[in-house]
């Protein structure tokens, strides 16, 4: 088979990226390894989707479903269930293996490549806890996807550890199907999730929250038994004296996400460490010409919204690869003081661009600058900046024969 | 308890709101801008939430569907609703928007599927 765009992962990064590239007039394959598209938003059936995008607070299977509706209506091809064995470049061109019970292995070539594979969550064995390891460990996404899909409860007294959305959204859903939630443990003295969570999914069914703590053992030999627990100092590592023992049979771990990539690294493309993600400029085109990264596989966004936003990008770039009309990021943009990163980590001049950060701590009374050398291109203030709560940035065309811009957050000088 | 704390959610801002009750009226603290003072009111006299679960279906492939209040529900009656929630089967292959109850019982809200059932 041979295809102008081949879109890989059918989440709403993907969706966007397969429309937009049909609109952009490329032919477009789009594949997705589960049965059912959607990606993530079908297990995510809490709302809270889309309030930018249609101003509606929606369940993620209605905004994955308005998505799916309008690939279907322009005739896109969706290969459920398939695998991508091997991928290669030769001649420029992308040389796929996919696998699946259709039509065995198959070989694809394609001008153009998204992926929008997603991200993966952190799993117990890149946090460090002690003790033994019985059933009853779970991520977050994995009791979501228990609960939510197949209809099973994954445990009857429940820990949380980690205070990210996921764990939040799942400590209220265990709460609603008749678990007992016995606390939400933070190492951090704040709250990883957005406060939103913090009120709806925690303080509504007064589930404790339990900051500058950890879970330091699990006990149990073949089913979880408890947890020993304990306060942790300023360098994260436990108290002496504080522990105590929580005698329960579950444990979820919701301590972050990884964007995953694992397909491009025989490609050789160039990562950032602060992301997790490849380097892309604003069109998402990563430093390969002709490969494109959206969504969550590019860095991990909070809103749904500004992953299909970038799925667009990237879709209607990768057609435009196609007709010879792309070409690729040569700025450097630099995520100075105070900034956790900055997403895309190049430009191309000339053109408008969206650039998405997150801030190192939570700061009051921020001026966000954008500088090139001595010159400063553009000034912002934000009453708040919290690193849970990523922000998004229209910056004007730059100039031709900018080597970099650096975006750099200041607190202001308090009168007091 | 004439006070009550919260957290306004109407902006990341998050104000820390101190509400005052007992002079029997509503006095607001703590609020940046009117938001936060609307958010208390709609707190204290009638707290509403939208509830999202799932029912179960009788279809081996599709075991269970998503649903939604199709509007807010009073916070108190949330888990009264989760009992109705977790009784109803469905038979039929649904999709987005389709009701599944036209009014929970207690409520005058309908409860609707937010999943395509014909999607497998
Ligand atoms: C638990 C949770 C709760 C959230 N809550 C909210 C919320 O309330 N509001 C909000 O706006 N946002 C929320 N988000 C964020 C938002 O839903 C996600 O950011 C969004 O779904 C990411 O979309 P995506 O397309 O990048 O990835 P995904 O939805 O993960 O889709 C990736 C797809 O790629 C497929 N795939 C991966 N690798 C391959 C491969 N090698 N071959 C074929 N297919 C592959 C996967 O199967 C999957 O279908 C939440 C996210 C999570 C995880």
């Amino acid at each position: 088979m041979k295809t102008d765009v081949m879109v890989i992962g059918a989440g709403p990064a993907g969706l966007s990226a397969a429309l937009a590239a049909n609109q952009g007039g490329a032919g477009v394959l789009l594949i997705e390894r589960e049965s059912r598209p959607g990606g993530i938003l079908k297990q995510c059936i809490h709302d809270g989707f889309g309030i930018v995008r249609y101003n509606e607070k929606l369940s993620g299977p209605e905004y994955a479903f308005c998505d799916l509706e309008a690939v279907k209506s322009r005739n896109i091809e969706i290969l459920k269930n398939t695998f991508v064995l091997d991928l290669k470049m030769k001649d420029s061109k992308f040389k796929l293996l996919l696998q699946n019970p259709d039509k065995g292995v198959f070989p694809v070539t394609a001008t153009s490549l998204v992926a929008a594979t997603g991200c993966r969550e952190r799993t117990s064995r890149q946090v460090f806890i002690h003790g033994d390891r019985p059933a009853g460990i779970y991520s977050a996404g994995t009791a979501q996807n228990l609960i939510n899909i197949h209809g099973y409860l994954p445990g009857r007294k429940c820990v949380v550890l980690g205070s990210g959305d996921i764990g939040m959204i799942m400590a209220r859903r265990l709460t609603l199907e008749g678990a007992e939630v016995l606390g939400v443990y933070e190492i951090k003295s704040e709250v990883s999730g957005l406060t939103r969570n913090l009120v709806q999914c925690l303080e509504d069914f007064d589930i404790p929250l339990y900051l500058n703590s950890t879970v330091t053992k699990v006990h149990g030999a073949r089913r979880v038994e408890g947890v020993t627990v304990a306060a942790v100092g300023p360098d994260y590592s436990p108290l002496f004296g504080t522990e105590s023992y929580i005698p329960c049979d579950t444990l979820l771990l919701s301590v972050g996400l990884i964007p995953e990539n694992d397909i491009l690294e025989p490609l050789g493309l160039a990562m950032d460490t602060s992301t997790g993600g490849p380097i892309v400029d604003q069109q998402m085109m990563t430093t390969i010409p002709g490969l494109f990264s959206c969504g969550n596989a590019t860095h991990v966004y909070d809103l749904v919204d500004h992953v299909s936003e970038s799925g667009a990008t990237a879709g209607s770039a990768a057609a435009g690869y196609c007709k010879k009309d792309c070409v690729q990021g040569e700025i450097e943009v630099k995520a100075g003081d105070n900034l956790l990163y900055a997403v895309p980590q190049r430009l191309v001049p000339g053109k408008d661009s969206v650039v998405y950060f997150r801030s190192a701590r939570t700061m009051d009374n921020v001026l966000l600058q954008v500088e090139a050398g001595e010159k400063v291109l553009t000034n912002k203030k934000y009453i708040r900046l919290r690193p849970p709560e990523m922000e998004r940035l229209v910056l004007e065309p730059l100039p031709a024969g900018l080597e970099k811009v650096v975006l750099s957050l200041k607190e202001a000088e308090t009168d007091a | 308890m004439p006070e009550t704390l919260m957290t306004c959610i109407q902006c990341p801002l998050s104000c820390r709101l101190v509400v005052d009750t007992g002079s029997g009226e509503l006095v607001v603290s703590g609020n940046q801008c009117r938001k936060g003072e609307e958010y208390a009111h709609d707190e204290i006299i009638n707290p509403t939430r939208s509830l999202t679960s799932t029912v179960a279906t009788i279809f081996p492939d599709f075991p269970l569907l998503p649903v939604r209040t199709d509007g807010e529900v009073p916070k108190d009656k949330i888990f009264e609703i989760m009992d109705i929630i977790n009784s109803i089967l469905v038979e039929k292959r649904l999709r987005p928007g389709d009701v599944v109850l036209e009014k929970i019982p207690g409520t005058g809200t309908p409860l609707i599927a937010t999943a395509d059932m014909r999607e497998l």
